[in-house]
């Protein structure tokens, strides 16, 4: 035991003795809330339309004032040319072209239905559909009220229409900066404690330090525990400090319990302990583990939900986040931070990391090897 | 009880299609000082790491202390000091804080066994707060000696420890070893550096994964069959082809400024040799009678 603590002293030493060590316990949460909280994100505003309005009636100027009038979109330019409207998008000005046709606004008169083509630059798939989703909510809209004002009061009334109102729960405004925090918080302890366990018994055989600790009488579970455990209190230290800058600067809700979210993110730093330190056996200089980890740390980051939902995935990849490390913790952490779920309502993906732990954990010890 | 510390039999051991060891066998009295002496990849780093129970040997046993290097590694551990031939303390620590983890982690202090690296330890306490990365190479050396004593040792293994070393540090470092050796501690060191070998009790020539030769360094020299001439001269390069092509040399080595000419006894005379190298162009010939040093034994040795 007392091996362990010197171990642990030692490795505390550097630790800190490293320059760039505490920039990066401390910069990096707040730079990172910081970036991806307020840039990161998936709302639009100021879409640019291109309007080439062939009619030029009361009803497709009233179209396009609406539009006008939306916060999202903002009319760029106007003109009569569809080439014109295309070279714009093409120049990467304008996000979109509403083109409303010659004879709109006689159509909707006479045949009771007209057309209006909405062209939208999808480079950004996920974009294309929330802007395509905002224009059909206001031509839906400018629809309603034509149907006001042709119909007689009687079959307006005879149409009545089933009115859908939304409420969100747990984040009722869709605040993004909510939805994302708990998220990006998981991302941090991830980094700090991959990267730090997997650089750091490869530091050691790449220095060749390791040699003179294999002849020693420590044994292999000490020397791992004794690896394992500064890095643990560093990530967990991390975990505290990224809440509290989140909890002061973005005041996010944290409505479940904190004990919950600590007891989930020890067992959780283990596995990702784990995962560092296997490579770290696996490997021979920090280069190959810095790369293997990365590899690794994409797809778990990918896959973990933090970006797309895991629900929306095919069937295979949902089956493969069973492995993701990060997809349980994110789930973990939103549940308990926005929702206030208990431990019963967490308890899967709990006694998941505690499984994932112990196995990855045992399986590095065992591929550990002081002899060749 | 025997008095045998280290016994090696007919240990081999091979990497992938490289023999590095090819059925090795030696015994080691207690508190010798015990020297390897070989050219790069003889496989002397591969014996002390089998001795020192970091690598497994394909065939053969070995024992250190009484304890298998394979069964009782563990045992062995505790009293073994192994310094690599790499520098391999935490740079980023003090000398101080090198010391006493390596004190800590065998369960002892640095008071406990202060008397046995007094000695050495006085030599670098100086700079006892300096990190260990931004010692000189012999500072380096005298701090990982300490560390591989830190435990009172029965047996240390130290491999190419003046590898890398100025002169002066290299002499100090052997007069320390012979120090120690009054502690009753084993000592098997090993060298690329032949001069070195004259200063162990004994010594084994290893060339190739073989022992060539394990003898007495006064024997090895008393051994020396062959009669030597140096040889000087301003056109030294072709001076080593040109004495090599006399008829009767058995073999020409570069020494410094020098060329040993080694023949059998008798077989030469020295004024015909000079009057053949002042006929050739060499007027500022230089011959003298000299006695066969270390080197000149084993280079002798390794051409067999």
């Amino acid at each position: 035991m007392n091996t362990i603590l010197f171990i642990i002293q030692k490795e505390f030493i550097q630790v800190f003795r490293n320059r760039m060590m505490l920039p990066i316990i401390f910069v990096v949460p707040f730079v990172q809330l910081l970036i991806l909280v307020h840039a990161a994100t998936f709302e639009m505003k100021n879409i640019k339309v291109s309007v080439i309005d062939l009619d030029m009636s009361s009803s497709s100027r009233k179209m396009i004032s609406k539009f006008q009038g939306s916060p999202f979109f903002i009319i760029k330019n106007t003109s009569f040319s569809d080439k014109e409207a295309q070279q714009e998008m093409k120049k990467g000005n304008v996000d979109m072209i509403l083109h409303i046709p010659y004879g709109f606004e006689r159509k909707l008169v006479k045949e009771n239905s007209a057309k209006v083509q909405v062209v939208i630059n999808a480079i950004n798939g996920a974009s294309a559909g929330l802007i395509s989703a905002y224009s059909m909510m206001i031509i839906l809209d400018f629809n309603r009220e034509l149907l006001v004002d042709f119909l007689s009061p009687a079959t307006l009334a005879s149409t009545q229409n089933i009115n859908v109102t939304t409420s969100y729960w747990y984040n009722p405004k869709l605040n993004y900066k909510t939805y994302m925090v708990p998220g990006i918080l998981c991302l941090l302890v991830t980094i700090i404690a991959f990267l730090l366990s997997g650089m750091n018994i490869v530091r050691e055989k790449e220095i060749g330090t390791i040699e003179q600790i294999n002849v020693t009488p420590i044994r292999k579970v000490q020397f791992i525990a004794g690896k394992l455990l500064p890095f643990w209190i560093i990530a967990l230290f991390e975990l505290a400090f990224g809440l509290i800058i989140g909890k002061l600067l973005f005041s996010i809700p944290i409505i479940g319990s904190l004990w919950l979210i600590f007891l989930s993110a020890a067992v959780y730093i283990f596995v990702i302990l784990g995962f560092g330190l296997l490579i770290s056996t696996m490997t021979n200089t920090q280069q190959q583990s810095m790369l293997v980890s990365f590899f690794f740390m994409v797809i778990f980051i990918l896959m973990s939900g933090l970006f797309t939902s895991i629900e929306s995935m095919p069937v295979w990849a949902q089956n493969l986040d069973r492995i993701n490390p990060i997809a349980y913790f994110i789930r973990i952490m939103r549940m308990v931070m926005l929702k206030g779920s208990n431990f019963y309502d967490i308890q899967e993906s709990f006694y998941s990391l505690v499984v994932y732990a112990l196995a990855i954990i045992s399986f590095a010890v065992w591929r550990y090897r002081k002899v060749t | 009880m025997n008095n045998l510390s280290i016994i090696v039999s007919n240990i081999s051991r091979n990497y992938d299609s490289v023999k590095a060891l090819d059925d090795v066998s030696f015994e080691v009295p207690r508190g010798e000082l015990f020297g390897f002496i070989g050219p790069d990849g003889a496989g002397k780093t591969t014996l002390f790491r089998i001795l020192a129970t970091l690598v497994l040997p394909d065939k053969g046993t070995a024992s250190v202390e009484g304890f298998d290097v394979v069964k009782d590694f563990k045992k062995i551990r505790k009293i073994l000091g192994y310094m690599p031939g790499r520098f391999s303390l935490y740079m980023d620590l003090s000398v101080e804080e090198n010391l006493s983890f390596y004190a800590t982690i065998f369960g002892t202090t640095i008071k406990e066994n202060y008397d046995l690296i007094k000695d050495i330890y006085r030599q670098i306490e100086p700079f006892k707060k300096r990190m260990a990365g931004q010692l000189s190479g012999g500072m380096k050396q005298k701090l990982a000696l300490c560390c591989a004593l830190i435990h009172k040792p029965a047996v240390i293994f130290l491999d190419e420890p003046t590898t890398g070393v100025d002169a002066v540090s290299r002499m100090e470092f052997w007069e320390m070893l012979r120090r120690l050796k009054e502690s009753n501690i084993t000592i098997m060191v090993s060298t690329p550096y032949m001069d070195e070998a004259s200063l162990c009790d004994r010594v084994a020539l290893i060339q190739d994964g073989k022992i060539m030769k394990i003898s007495r360094p006064e024997e090895i020299i008393a051994d020396y069959r062959y009669q030597l001439w140096a040889v000087r001269s301003g056109r030294f390069f072709e001076l080593l082809s040109d004495l090599h092509a006399y008829p009767g040399v058995h073999s020409v080595h570069a020494f410094g400024q020098s060329a040993h000419v080694a023949f059998n006894k008798s077989a030469l005379l020295m004024d015909d040799l000079r009057r053949h190298l002042i006929h050739a162009g060499y007027a500022d010939v230089v011959i003298e009678e000299i006695r066969p040093a270390i080197e000149d034994c084993f280079m002798e040795l390794m051409s067999q």
